[in-house]
């Protein structure tokens, strides 16, 4: 065995005390993406999430999980592999998610994310509206409002951040947060 | 016209596009992984009919959909708002939300803010 127990032991008590419910890392694609869906939706209806919490869930699941199938790229040099993590507290429900980039395009992401931060959700809305009428599908089949749709769902900020590797690459780190109605 | 009709995916929706039987519609969920070529049939059909168009009720069932779909559906329903208008025929949109799901009631809002098509939200 690769791993000593010990390790699988203390592996799994941080993720209770981390309240991770779901952790991925590896290679990400569509059927991948698919059976992480399946799985955390599993996880929450056992748990009596309420459907409209589990439905926003899903959307920002949806929307991270192939903006790294998308945007993803692979250095044989860096060993470190996209990973996924959804999260469950008493007031949150968290979706993370890591994965390389290249150093040159973080400013333009860092642009986009901090406007959508800036916005309320009327203003998110219409940032939605507006962006989705001028958008065209790319070529890698992205219409360029997932940050906007995790914002709108999440009705949190998105907090994010770029840990830098080397010159060229960095890894970004994405959290979304979505508050549990207390009532 | 050759209907099109395709059964729905865990990650696809199940569409009927039937001008014999006047049946038009999405139901389930739409992530596909390539929403361009998924859609192509759909947008071919869509294209054909427009030149022949007649009266259409199209139904909108969809749990769920992806910011790529959402872009796809906008461009349906405006090409068949364009077909509506200058062939002159009438095309209603029904929007089916889960009577739980107020998102989806807001996404058919919008989507009915953008063209003249008559929208009816319907919850189930």
């Amino acid at each position: 065995m690769a791993i000593p127990l010990k390790d699988i032991v203390s592996f799994h008590q941080s993720m209770q005390s981390e309240d991770l419910v779901l952790v991925y890392e590896g290679e990400f694609n569509q059927e991948v993406t698919k059976s992480v869906l399946a799985m955390t939706e599993r996880n929450f209806d056992s748990e009596g999430l309420d459907s409209g919490v589990k439905k926003k869930a899903y959307n920002i699941m949806v929307e991270v999980l192939q903006n790294i199938c998308k945007h993803q790229f692979v250095d044989s040099e860096i060993q470190k592999n996209a990973i996924f993590l959804v999260g469950e507290n008493e007031e949150d429900v968290f979706i993370t998610s890591g994965n390389l980039i290249k150093n040159h395009a973080i400013a333009a992401l860092t642009e986009k994310i901090n406007l959508i931060n800036s916005k309320d959700k009327e203003g998110l809305k219409e940032l939605f509206k507006q962006l989705r009428l001028n958008s065209t599908i790319s070529d890698v089949g992205g219409a360029g409002l997932g940050f906007v749709d995790m914002a709108r769902k999440s009705e949190n900020k998105i907090e994010f951040q770029f840990d830098e590797i080397n010159a060229d690459v960095s890894y970004f780190i994405l959290l979304c947060r979505i508050t549990k109605t207390t009532n | 016209m050759e209907p099109y009709i395709i059964a729905g995916t865990e990650d696809t929706p199940a569409i009927t596009l039937d001008s014999v039987n006047n049946i038009y519609s999405f139901s389930g969920r739409s992530l596909p992984e390539d929403v361009n070529t998924f859609y192509k049939p759909t947008m071919e059909w869509l294209a054909k009919f427009g030149e022949n168009p007649k009266d259409m009720q199209m139904e909108i069932k969809l749990e769920y959909f992806n910011t790529a779909s959402s872009k796809i559906l906008l461009d349906i329903l405006m090409l068949l708002d364009e077909v509506s208008s200058e062939k002159g025929v009438a095309i209603k949109i029904i929007w089916m939300y889960d009577s739980n799901d107020e998102d989806m009631l807001e996404a058919g809002e919008e989507f009915s803010e953008l063209v003249s098509l008559p929208f009816e939200s319907k919850s189930y």
